[in-house]
């Protein structure tokens, strides 16, 4: 399924915006785009599988909260980099 | 509680006086500076009369710590985050010129089911490891962690002798006793008579010591105020800024804390204040301490405004580096060539360093992005660069090329 990368961690894949994985849900898409693009997943998601603090994850429109919601797949999975800092 | 006094017996030591560290070395100096907003490189010519300033490196990310390994004087790595991105380690093997991501980035275990794990926020610190242990570098985390790799920084398993010691959450205490940025375990010192002989410091914490590697480890802070809790002895809990360990004398141990000055001879076990002999006027607090690189004497501080509310900069807005060349006895104010008035500098633990030179040069960057320098171990102060984004870390390199 189509996974929308935000442009920090665009050097990871190439510099492309947008990528395939694939998952039954967000934990397994996850650690398929980190078997692709190694490193991916633990600059956006902690070691305790908490998605990071400035982090947001779409599917399709809703905001996600958890690795565990299930995909299809034709949902889309939109990875947002929160708009703060200084 | 384990006895501090246990390295009363030491192992027979060798000799860690190299021929170039006792008269010094001559090459060009590489200064590597570890700022908010990136890294930056500093090389000079062999006298350190021109400096040329490359990057920044990692452009965005914040760079906490950036080190060389002076085991082949070829191979840094960078401790980074970006405001939004999650922490991890960049290694280059050719001098900074390519980076590669580490593997398996500094990360405390995933938490049973129900149970609340930590996650590390940052790195903040780097060290190489022993002279006979390629390969081993130490970091220390935000929250306080210890992790080690033993392949040049690629893959880091935590140090659980001490994460997951039954005394962690004692000895760290809570988010409240840690730095505004949060708590940090720094200083992390390898003795170069023994591999398995670590120290490290913790803001807050305090001082710990490890005699087998990291596998357990207690407190040694006997001496050493804390004015700021109701017990000023406590074993634990004190929030040494910077500790340093003498790279020729490793039983010499100095640190700058937040109550003052401190020096220790290990064998004795009893940190003793000798910023006590600071002038009043100025005090003894500061975050950064650097040592000469060959007379165990000889120390530099650089002394903060500690009264009140902390403003943390330097006293009266008179920038002045202070050095002992007596263990302490006495300190010499040195400040020509800072300015003389409205100098409001703050300076970070890891961003004041040393070349081994003969004579010293000595570094230290501020938080507003300056960075200045003496080829004449303090004597006379020149700024180097201005307009650098804030400084987290400045190190002295000597490298292979």
């Amino acid at each position: 399924m189509k996974v929308l990368i935000p442009s920090p961690l665009r050097s990871y894949c190439a510099g492309k915006s947008e990528v395939e994985a694939g998952g039954a849900n967000l934990s397994e898409l996850l650690a398929d785009l980190d078997r692709r693009y190694p490193g991916i997943r633990f600059r956006m998601i902690d070691e305790q599988d908490g998605i990071r603090k400035h982090m947001r994850v779409f599917v399709n429109s809703d905001e996600v909260r958890t690795l565990d919601v299930g995909l299809g797949a034709s949902d889309e999975v939109m990875i947002v980099q929160a708009l703060s800092g200084g | 509680m384990v006895s501090t006094s246990s390295r009363a017996a030491k192992p027979k030591a060798k000799s860690a006086k190299t021929p170039s560290a006792a008269k010094g070395e001559n090459g060009p100096v590489t200064l590597l500076v570890a700022t908010r907003k990136g890294a930056f490189m500093v090389k000079s010519d062999k006298p350190r009369r021109t400096w040329k300033t490359s990057g920044p490196l990692f452009f965005g990310h914040i760079v906490h710590h950036m080190m060389l390994d002076p085991r082949d004087r070829r191979t840094l790595l960078v401790a980074a985050r970006t405001g939004h991105l999650g922490p991890t380690v960049f290694r280059s093997m050719d001098f900074g010129k390519t980076w590669k991501e580490a593997a398996k980035p500094p990360a405390f275990p995933k938490a049973a089911d129900g149970q609340k794990g930590r996650v590390v926020d940052h790195v903040f610190w780097l060290t190489p490891g022993h002279a006979e242990e390629p390969g081993v570098w130490y970091a220390g985390t935000s929250p306080q962690g210890l992790f080690r790799s033993e392949d040049g920084g690629v893959c880091w398993s935590p140090v659980s002798g001490f994460n997951d010691h039954t005394m962690y959450r004692k000895w760290t205490g809570g988010e409240q006793d840690g730095t505004p940025d949060g708590p940090k375990l720094h200083s992390v010192l390898v003795d170069p008579q023994d591999a398995r002989h670590l120290y490290i410091g913790m803001s807050s914490g305090g001082v710990f010591e490890s005699n087998d590697r990291g596998g357990d480890w207690h407190p040694l802070n006997k001496g050493c105020t804390m004015d700021f809790l109701p017990d000023p002895n406590a074993e634990y809990g004190h929030d040494p800024h910077c500790v340093r360990l003498h790279p020729l004398a490793p039983d010499i141990l100095y640190q700058q804390n937040h109550c003052g000055i401190y020096r220790m001879h290990r064998g004795e076990g009893v940190w003793k204040r000798i910023g006590s002999n600071m002038p009043k006027s100025v005090g003894d607090i500061g975050f950064p301490m650097v040592l000469h690189p060959r007379d165990p004497a000889s120390a530099w501080v650089f002394p903060m405004d500690g009264t009140s509310v902390w403003p943390r900069t330097s006293p009266g807005g008179k920038p002045a580096v202070y050095r002992t060349q007596n263990a302490g006895k006495s300190w010499r104010r040195l400040d020509s060539g800072l300015p003389r008035e409205q100098g409001w500098f703050t300076v970070k633990r890891q961003a004041m360093t040393a070349d081994a030179h003969d004579p010293v040069g000595l570094y230290f960057g501020t938080t507003g992005g300056e960075l200045w320098a003496s080829k004449s171990e303090g004597a006379k102060w020149t700024c180097m660069a201005r307009h650098l984004p804030h400084i987290y870390a400045v190190e002295a390199a000597q490298m292979a090329r």
